[in-house]
């Protein structure tokens, strides 16, 4: 939004040859300093990884050390959407419609294995990854996260932020969201079902009626060394 | 040996249709348990209702479950839940099983007597082409959610309900009723259709107090049983049913530029 015209127009300061100048760079410092030391969470806490995500926010982890201290709880508010669980298909509008509202500029964690693959979680009712519905930035693996790996997927984002810039270059611009497709689908419809194929031991689980399913699949190849 | 251990491993990737053991793992309905105790309830039933009282078990100790005829369903529970010697005030549950393989799926209402202290669990069974019961919501509150639930999951339609509508799959789903054995795990449609269709819903549809008021007002809480909204279909034009959000993000931008 805003970013797409403010590319083409003559910056104050840039180099005769578009690159950027000391004006640029240092603003653009400044400003990635002040964004990512004032990131505003907005909490979407589904499941169990939203219990690992409050102990983060409280006093033995501590997120305000990296200005988080306030979560935002209205997208209108707030740089960061934190997914931390499952989210079934009922509230993929949800999701979608929080991250619409969500300013510019925006980044979105998907913690935990629901969040970020649909886990175990592969039936009728759950949407696999919620980067099929939104743009998500970092993934942070585990079941659930620790709060240390939250902390560490917000410090990527950090780092992240740090390479961006305002002015100038290609490629180290800001994600452009494009308001037109609010309230669609991250994914194209073909990479969806692509990235949503069944894996692993999942297979297995689709058993048709009449059969009891109380002893485990024995899986001796998971023991070979 | 790892060869042996491969082999097993992929005959119960197989599973087990067809099998020995598919058989004995699931005795289904019908096989009477040995040694029924006598339950005061049962005997009552039995006196009072006759042939509606089809057959008595027990099962995990001291779980009796009576089986009734569902078109008596109604009075037999309203019986249960008035008659001075029994009352059975506390409804506790309303669901179903399903066993799969074209058997009869039971909807179960599991009973406790608060002042007698005693369990009842009654069954009825219903065909997989007549899955319909009396509701037994007008005796008690409760049973409306539970048999919501029902309905939503195993597609069971409970005669006399005020409001029988999906309560935990959306309003627009349309791939049937996730919790009977021929449900496929994954649903009907593809993925990136489920997708779609889970976008394409509008909750403010459903969910506004405004809207719900204004149902409230125009009289049309008692919805048929069964009656199922139908999805817009918008297939052809990407978020055609839906403009608002878009109109929002719009406006969002145009304020950013300027």
């Amino acid at each position: 939004m805003g970013l797409e015209g403010r590319r083409d127009l003559p910056v104050l300061g840039s180099g005769k040859d578009g690159s950027p100048s000391f004006f640029t760079t240092k603003l653009d410092f400044i400003v990635n300093w002040s964004r990512r030391n004032s990131l505003w969470p907005m909490p979407f806490g589904t499941a169990c990884c939203a219990i690992e995500m409050m102990a983060s926010y409280a006093a033995r982890f501590d997120m305000a050390r990296f200005g988080m201290e306030r979560m935002a709880f209205s997208p209108r508010q707030s740089d960061v959407l934190i997914c931390a669980g499952r989210l079934p298909y009922k509230m993929a509008p949800i999701i979608r419609r929080i991250w619409d509202q969500m300013p510019q500029p925006k980044w979105a964690v998907s913690m935990g294995a629901c969040a970020s693959s649909g886990g175990v979680f592969d039936a009728y009712s759950m949407v696999q990854g919620i980067d099929t519905i939104i743009p998500v930035d970092v993934y942070v693996p585990g079941c659930p996260p620790r709060p240390e790996a939250l902390i560490y997927g917000l410090l990527m984002i950090h780092e992240k932020i740090k390479g961006e810039t305002v002015f100038g270059e290609e490629g180290k611009l800001l994600r452009a969201e494009d308001p037109a497709r609010a309230g669609q689908a991250q994914l194209p419809a073909e990479v969806i079902d692509q990235v949503a194929v069944p894996f692993g031991n999942s297979t297995s689980q689709n058993r048709p009626s009449g059969m009891d399913g109380g002893r485990a699949l024995e899986r001796p190849r998971d023991r070979r060394p | 040996m790892a060869n042996d251990n491969d082999t097993k491993f992929e005959e119960s990737l197989k599973g087990l249709a067809g099998t020995d053991r598919a058989k004995r793992a699931m005795p289904g309905p019908g096989v009477q348990t040995q040694d029924v105790e006598e339950h005061v309830s049962v005997t009552a039933l039995r006196e009072q209702f006759g042939d509606a009282v089809l057959r008595h078990e027990q099962h995990a100790g001291d779980e009796h479950v009576v089986f009734v005829k569902p078109e008596r369903l109604r009075e037999i529970v309203a019986w249960l839940k008035d008659e001075a010697s029994q009352r059975y005030d506390l409804l506790k549950d309303v669901t179903c099983v399903d066993y799969g393989g074209g058997r009869p799926i039971q909807v179960l209402y599991e009973l406790w007597s608060i002042p007698n202290r005693r369990q009842l669990r009654v069954k009825v069974e219903l065909p997989l082409d007549g899955l319909e019961v009396d509701s037994v919501t007008p005796l008690f509150a409760t049973a409306n959610w539970h048999e919501r639930e029902a309905y939503d999951m195993f597609g069971v339609t409970f005669r006399g309900h005020p409001d029988l509508r999906r309560i935990l799959m959306p309003e627009n789903y349309q791939e049937g009723h996730p919790l009977r054995k021929d449900f496929p795990l994954r649903g009907r449609f593809s993925r990136a259709e489920q997708t779609r269709r889970a976008l394409a819903l509008d909750m403010e549809d459903y969910y506004t107090p405004a809207e719900l008021e204004l149902r409230k007002r125009k009289g049309e809480a008692t919805a048929e049983p069964g009656a199922q909204r139908s999805l817009p279909e918008t297939a052809g034009q990407p978020g055609g049913a839906r403009s608002v959000p878009g109109e929002e993000a719009q406006a969002g931008g145009g304020e950013d530029e300027a």
